[in-house]
């Protein structure tokens, strides 16, 4: 069968969405949101590539560049963060971060 | 211009004083009403003269009231015979309480008020028995509703005052709801409520009917009886009077003024003046018989073993009244008016008269505490046993002349409900003298039995006081004698003119002079019985009373206790009413209304609002759970419209 | 034709098979790792589409920054096995829900469409065929010349970021020794240097 833009933009469209489960469905920990983070711009990225592809237009792909500098950029500062949080609170499980209650 | 400065010096009074509050002092108020009110009486007496004796009735206009499409009413004074005699009771009577009022209210402290409220309710009263017309009549019938309410909770301190002066108000008010139905059927049925064009077009709408509920009811019945209902409120008779005993709170001029002489002979005089609508109406004249010959009874009945020396009087009341129905029902007008003319004396002359024995004993009002007063309170005695002579109808005395009218009347009207009245009016007769008696002795003889330290106290009232009581004892032995020829002889005719309308067929005025001897004699002969009875029990054997309460004491509890109606009527209306009025505040003003609106509201605010707080949880992955949904309900929109 | 599209499965699987791992797996160390394997995959797939620059790229940042740098992290965190808490399950439906329709309506949109005719003369920067210029180069084309600022900030972006990292975790320690050249350089014989004049056969 003909591999057509569909094909990838279905496997996209399903990293999206398991990245999106991944970060309200997880109770673990923080890192795991980053993680689903990550895949949901993955997902991004495959989808603005198969679309170059199929187009025949390379802007597709110069995004999707820019998009993967950003992702390391925010995974930098996401990570960061947390270990700042970690040192500061002692714990990155889900539920315990909760002061924002109100 | 005599019958506008009659009618409305006590106004004028009234204002002065009330409006003033108190500033010209108690002696200042004192006088201006007692000496307009006395102006009034006198004025009234030339009036009787001139309108009655002299044939000249007149009705004077004064001012246009109400001008409305087809309703035209305006302020009058109708001043015909019935009028004039109303006058003269009522201005009278009020006069010399007034005068009264002077001694027997010296200890309290709001004379002037007291002063005024006598007064507006002189006027009221006024205003209602110089009417020309019924919207006028109802002004003046609230207007004496009113001055009753003020003056029975004069002592408004006092919680059974209060709650007296409510009872009669609302009972009243049962009965005035009767009466402006009458009123709103005849402008109905007639188009106007003048007297004049009312009375002129009554004989057109006999035998007419109209339809209501389905019901077809003749006109001139129901509006008699609609009228009647309103009397009965204002007279007491049998199912409206309870608050007759009650009203006794009031203080004793009260007493006297309103609920002996005038405001309760009201519905009389309103009977009276619409002769022209009941004389059409055989029905209505017979309930009015059978409810005024049942009162009387009944009254008569509870007045026996009452113990509050004003109670027994006022039952006394409730049952002449009863009478005064009962006269008219047969269609005797003139011997119910002359009835009510001498009963206003002698009944004035009792209470004024029980006023100063309490005022004598300290204001102890149980008779069971009274006693061997005769030689203390000479005057006093003589004068009650000037009224109780007229009051049990002994010769000559005023009583007996328009006692024993009424009774013949009843007997020579021939229909059985003429019968019924009858034989209740001799019974009453019976029990009126026991009980008239029966206060006498157990007030006046015997051995005191009050404490000697009332005994001590027990003095002749002062002048101000005795003088109404020797005016009213002049009227109560003479006014039979003199009336009885011009008002109810031969040739009462003429002195009634056109004021009462009495049918052709309605014989009963001529034939009352005709009837047997037996029938004649047999009033005196009741009173008689009464006075041995009594005086058997209450002055050769006063044990007997006390062993009869033993054996019969169901039946003296029955009685007693007035045969129970002020609990069955708080077991028909009062709880119902109450229940209800429970329902409605708390389960439909607090439950439905407060709840579905400000209360209601205000906690489903409080409800969202803690639900909203709970959607900040502090979670993040709740706060990217909520971005989530928002983001699938917004493509599945944007899906679904564009129906791609 | 048959390889490619038996490739383009392979690789389109275990993305995806990785990418559920990813989220469900009780270790962290397993998730990153099998994070790590989803890069690899889709730079397979990237690679099947013919944009082997980005692919390339793909698995020297992703994989050999971010993934090894989320390693060091979750390393350094020591962070226990934690056991499945109580109230994931309460969740899930709902949450499995609304996932599983956003990607049901996703994949409707996906699949239902159809591209029009005019689209492929839109393209802004067309691409030319493999043998004339290989995607490095016409992607450098592109960057260098029309979207070159874009690159700056985005190199501005990664320093920002670079910079903000090394502050946030920054800390004060105490008790370290370091060096601070300059002082040493300035120091004088005066200062360090006390000349004691001892007896032979005396100590100090």
């Amino acid at each position: 069968m003909e591999i057509g833009l569909a094909h990838y933009l279905s496997v996209s469209a399903i990293l999206l969405t398991l990245g999106i489960f991944g970060i309200f469905l997880n109770r673990k920990n923080v890192i795991v949101i980053l993680m689903s983070v990550e895949l949901m711009l993955l997902a991004v990225n495959i989808n603005l590539v198969a679309f170059s592809s199929y187009l025949h237009d390379m802007v597709g792909q110069v995004f999707a560049l820019f998009i993967l500098t950003v992702a390391a950029g925010e995974a930098a500062i996401g990570l960061a963060i947390l270990v700042v949080y970690f040192r500061n609170r002692g714990t990155i499980a889900v539920e315990d971060i909760h002061h924002m209650k109100g | 211009m005599m019958y506008v400065l009659i009618v409305f010096l006590p106004l004028l009074a009234f204002l002065t004083v009330g409006l003033t509050a108190g500033k010209l002092g108690d002696r200042g108020s004192q006088i201006v009403t007692s000496g307009a009110v006395s102006i009034s009486a006198i004025l009234s007496w030339v009036a009787l003269y001139q309108v009655a004796f002299g044939h000249a009735p007149q009705t004077i206009e004064l001012f246009t009231w109400i001008k409305s499409g087809g309703f035209d009413v305006s302020w009058s004074l109708r001043v015909d015979s019935l009028t004039a005699v109303m006058l003269v009771v009522v201005n009278t009577v009020s006069a010399l309480v007034h005068i009264y009022s002077i001694g027997y209210m010296s200890h309290d402290e709001h004379k002037p008020r007291f002063m005024a409220y006598l007064s507006l309710f002189t006027f009221a009263m006024l205003m209602l028995v110089t009417s020309d017309n019924f919207l006028q009549m109802y002004f003046g019938w609230e207007g004496v509703g009113l001055a009753s309410y003020l003056l029975i909770g004069f002592w408004y301190k006092k919680p059974t005052a209060n709650a007296a002066a409510i009872k009669a108000f609302v009972v009243n008010r049962v009965g005035d709801f009767g009466f402006a139905l009458g009123i709103m059927g005849i402008f109905m049925v007639f188009g106007s409520v003048s007297f004049d064009t009312v009375f002129a077009a009554v004989p057109s709408q006999v035998g007419n009917t109209f339809e209501f509920l389905g019901y077809e009811l003749d006109i001139i019945t129901t509006i008699s009886l609609l009228l009647f209902l309103g009397a009965m409120g204002k007279s007491a008779q049998l199912g409206l009077h309870t608050w007759l005993p009650d009203a006794m709170e009031g203080p004793t001029p009260v007493s006297a003024l309103i609920h002996a002489a005038t405001m309760v002979t009201a519905g009389v005089f309103m009977v009276a003046r619409c002769s022209p609508i009941f004389e059409y109406s055989p029905t209505a004249l017979a309930v009015v018989a059978a409810v005024g010959a049942s009162t009387a009874l009944f009254a008569a009945t509870v007045g026996l073993v009452q113990n509050d020396i004003k109670r027994v009087i006022a039952y006394s009341t409730c049952s002449q009244l009863g009478y005064m129905f009962f006269a008219i029902g047969v269609g005797a007008y003139p011997v119910a008016i002359f009835h009510l003319f001498t009963h206003a004396f002698f009944k004035a002359l009792l209470f004024l008269g029980s006023g100063a024995v309490i005022h004598a004993v300290s204001d102890e009002q149980d008779m069971r505490k009274m006693g061997g007063l005769a030689k203390h309170i000479k005057i006093t005695y003589a004068m009650m046993i000037i009224g109780t002579l007229a009051l049990t109808g002994v010769p000559f005395f005023a009583g007996y002349f328009s006692k024993d009218a009424v009774i013949e009347a009843a007997y020579a009207a021939g229909t059985g409900v003429g019968q019924y009245a009858f034989w209740c009016g001799v019974g009453a007769a019976v029990l009126t003298a026991f009980y008239s008696w029966r206060l006498i002795f157990m007030t006046f003889h015997g051995a005191p039995r009050a404490t000697k330290e009332v005994m001590s106290h027990v003095h002749e009232s002062p002048f101000v006081m005795l003088f109404p009581l020797y005016v009213l004892a002049a009227g109560a032995i003479f006014a039979g004698y003199a009336f009885y020829e011009p008002m109810v002889g031969h040739h009462y005719k003429e002195f009634w003119g056109d004021a009462i309308l009495i049918l052709d067929r309605n014989t009963v005025m001529e034939g009352f002079h005709d009837v047997p001897a037996w029938v004649k004699y047999l009033p005196i002969a009741a009173g008689v019985l009464g006075l041995l009875v009594s005086f058997n029990m209450y002055i050769r054997r006063t044990d007997i009373p006390v062993q009869l309460a033993k054996t019969h004491s169901a039946l003296y509890q029955f009685l007693l206790n007035k045969w129970y109606f002020d609990e069955l009527y708080n077991f028909l209306f009062i709880q119902p009413a109450k229940w209800i009025g429970h329902q409605l505040w708390n389960i439909g003003d607090g439950k439905i209304i407060d709840g579905l609106g400000p209360n209601g509201v205000s906690a489903r605010v409080v409800d969202l609002a803690k639900r909203a707080s709970m959607l900040q949880s502090g979670y993040l992955y709740h706060y990217a759970f909520a971005m989530l949904i928002g983001v699938a309900a917004f493509v599945s929109f944007f899906f679904l419209s564009s129906g791609s | 034709m048959i390889i490619s599209t038996l490739a383009f499965y392979l690789f389109a699987a275990l993305t995806v098979a990785s990418a559920f791992m990813v989220i469900s797996s009780k270790n962290p160390v397993h998730s990153v790792l099998f994070l790590i394997l989803a890069f690899f995959n889709s730079a397979a797939l990237f690679v099947l589409l013919g944009a082997e620059f980005l692919a390339m790229i793909l698995i020297v940042v992703y994989v050999g920054a971010v993934a090894v740098l989320f390693l060091f992290v979750v390393m350094m965190l020591d962070i226990n096995f934690s056991e499945l808490r109580q109230g994931f399950l309460q969740y899930l439906p709902i949450g499995a829900l609304i996932g599983f329709i956003l990607m049901i309506e996703l994949l409707m949109v996906v699949g239902g469409w159809s591209l029009s005719p005019d689209a492929l003369q839109l393209s802004s920067a067309p691409t030319v065929a493999m043998t004339e210029m290989n995607n490095t180069e016409q992607l450098g084309n592109l960057i260098y010349t029309q979207y070159v600022y874009l690159f700056q900030i985005a190199g501005m972006i990664l320093l920002v970021a670079m910079i903000g990292a090394i502050v946030l975790t920054h800390r004060q320690r105490t008790g370290v020794k370091k060096q601070v050249i300059a002082e040493q350089v300035y120091r004088r014989p005066e200062d360090s240097m006390v000349v004691r004049k001892v007896e032979p056969g005396q100590g100090v």
